[in-house]
């Protein structure tokens, strides 16, 4: 699985895409997005995954249902 | 550009001022640097010599707007929003509400990036010559978005070398950032500190963003006043300048904030700026949402009272957003829209911006001198009476703006002392209403001065004029287009002469509203 972002919730304030250990965020019109490939989850990386922890609005980087569970 | 030289008059600007010499001396009695024992002023505080706010604090400051409660009538100041992320959540703050009708802190029209930041600063340089001061104020956290300020400063450095550079943050990335902004040149940094008591941080902050993790309650708030005290240490201990912004929050921080205060002052903050919680529940806050209510015009005013006894304090700060462009008081930043700025063809001449602010420097002792000529009339008074003194303004320092075309009152205490700034009030609402809006009137601006005896303006028509004499606030328009400090001055002693001669007894006034919601002036 991966995590992709709400883009109706996201204030586009890009706190989130330096902090991606997997350069897997980027902006696109205005808001950011997760690119499904790249994404690890953070695990092997981090904790907690970095653009929930760093988000300023509650539920907007939330799992991505579409995709299998990240494997490392 | 020369048309703009020419005439001060036409300056779109607030003012008062003192000359440097009497500026100089009122700092080192009110502060009693190093004659008054242990509560010497932060600016004295430490061991780098005594008369600390000495001419080379005095020179950093002094064009300021931020920093100098005088230079803020006259000089300029602009935001430029190219730092949108923030490492921590307030309480006060919600990222997703936006509006370009706001004056508040974290409200922006569009971000910028570096170089767009850099064209807006000429342009802005360019078509406003008293403005002297860029800061980077967010809508995030400058220090979470560290390459976007960096670059920011580096291209403005060598663009415009004599703008001032100054950054407002929350702290808890600036441990890690001192040695840049030395590098830089920034010598002006604003922390917000509203507290040093993590059980209190923790009603304050719901959680941070610190080392890859996210931190709640009262661990987060701990790392939060650690790295904003150390910071604020690493700062002054290189000379740069630190002003700290609290929010007063009643019944959460307000008794704290004292305590606050002599934890800055301690390590060498050289300014204390207080400001009211703004809680609207319209912005969708925490503190908006569950009813915690911002203070009172007097409840603020006390505690800066009592915080002044320690050191400095400011009162002017407008609370504005991190787009701002003009005076304090105006915002000018919808003529500087990102696509007005691109199509501007800039020419940026410093000789023409430095014979300009030579003007508005003859303007500021002006101002002084009839201040000082005023005063020697009050000597040898002496009374308990106290009384403030509302005043229209569009700059200058003189009372100059219609009471109807009034977006603030200015507030004056007037007393035996003299003249002195102590606030200013928000009334935009009225003047969307224009004139003889019965209603705004009296919901509004009697509300905003209600704790004052008189309003200066420039004019007045009947029905306002009426309205706040029923209200019992003396409508004045016999000083138009003097200087506030100098009519200040003359109306108390004719306050007093008819406290005297008994035409006149002296009532205490009530409380004032300290007014939130959209910024809505024309």
């Amino acid at each position: 699985m991966t995590y992709k972002i709400v883009a109706s919730q996201c204030t586009g304030c890009s706190a989130c895409e330096p902090e991606c250990p997997n350069q897997a965020i980027s902006e696109k019109n205005g808001t950011f997005i997760i690119d499904p490939v790249k994404c690890t989850e953070c695990i092997g990386f981090f904790d907690e995954p970095q653009c929930v922890a760093v988000c300023p609005v509650d539920d907007t980087c939330v799992i991505d249902g579409a995709y299998p569970r990240y494997s490392a | 550009m020369e048309g703009q030289v020419v005439s001060l008059a036409s300056i779109p600007t607030p003012n008062n001022g003192k000359n440097l010499e009497e500026i100089m001396q009122q700092k080192a009695e009110h502060q009693g640097c190093g004659t008054q024992g242990g509560s010497g002023k932060a600016s004295c505080g430490s061991g780098a010599g005594q008369g600390d706010l000495a001419p080379e604090i005095w020179e950093k400051v002094k064009n300021h707007p931020c920093y100098s409660e005088e230079a803020h009538h006259h000089y300029a100041r602009m935001h430029v929003a190219v730092a949108p992320a923030c490492n921590i959540q307030c309480n006060y703050c919600n990222r997703k509400y936006d509006c370009a009708n706001e004056s508040r802190p974290g409200v922006v029209s569009e971000k910028l990036t570096p170089e767009q930041a850099a064209k807006k600063v000429l342009a802005v340089a360019s078509t406003i010559p008293q403005m002297t001061v860029l800061g980077i104020a967010g809508p995030g956290d400058p220090l979470a978005n560290p390459e976007k300020t960096f670059r920011t400063f580096e291209l403005i450095s060598q663009t415009a070398p004599d703008i001032k550079l100054c950054l407002s943050t929350n702290g808890l990335a600036l441990p890690d950032h001192v040695d840049t902004i030395a590098k830089y040149n920034v010598d002006h940094v604003t922390i917000t500190i509203n507290m040093v008591d993590a059980d209190i941080g923790a009603e304050i902050y719901p959680w941070i963003y610190y080392k890859n993790r996210r931190y709640k309650g009262r661990e987060a708030a701990q790392i939060l006043t650690d790295r904003q005290l150390q910071g604020l240490e690493m700062l002054t201990e290189r000379g740069i300048l630190c002003k700290v912004n609290s929010v007063m929050i009643p019944g959460i921080n307000d008794d704290h904030l004292v305590e606050v205060n002599r934890a800055v002052k301690s390590r060498g903050a050289f300014l204390h700026n207080i400001m009211p919680l703004i809680s609207a529940p319209e912005h969708g806050t925490v503190f908006g949402l569950n009813g915690q209510r911002g203070p009172s015009a007097q409840e603020l005013k006390a505690l800066q009272d009592r915080c002044e006894g320690e050191m400095n304090m400011m009162r002017h700060c407008r609370q504005c957003r991190a787009d701002a462009v003009g005076l304090l008081g105006e915002d000018r930043s919808a003529e500087f829209t990102t696509e007005a700025v691109m199509a501007m063809d800039v020419q940026y001449d410093m000789e023409s911006r430095k014979a300009y602010q030579a003007l508005v420097e003859q303007e500021r002792e002006a101002t002084a001198a009839a201040k000082r000529a005023e005063l020697e009339n009050l000597a040898g008074e002496y009374s308990d009476v106290k009384i403030l003194i509302a005043v229209a303004t569009k700059g200058s320092g003189r009372v100059n703006e219609h009471f109807g075309h009034a977006s603030e009152f200015q507030i004056y205490e007037a007393s035996s002392e003299g003249a002195k700034f102590v606030g200013h009030r928000r009334v935009d609402l009225y003047c969307q209403g224009g004139f003889g809006d019965e209603e705004a009137l009296e919901t509004v601006v009697i509300r905003a001065i209600n704790d004052c005896t008189a309003v200066f303006v420039a004019k007045i028509g009947g029905c306002p004029k009426s309205a706040l004499e029923a209200a019992g606030i003396d409508a004045v328009d016999r000083y138009a287009f003097e200087y506030i400090e100098q009519s200040v001055i003359a109306y108390y002693r004719e306050y007093l002469d008819m406290i005297r001669n008994g035409d006149l007894v002296h009532n205490q006034r009530g409380d004032a509203q300290i007014r939130q919601g959209a910024y809505t002036a024309a």
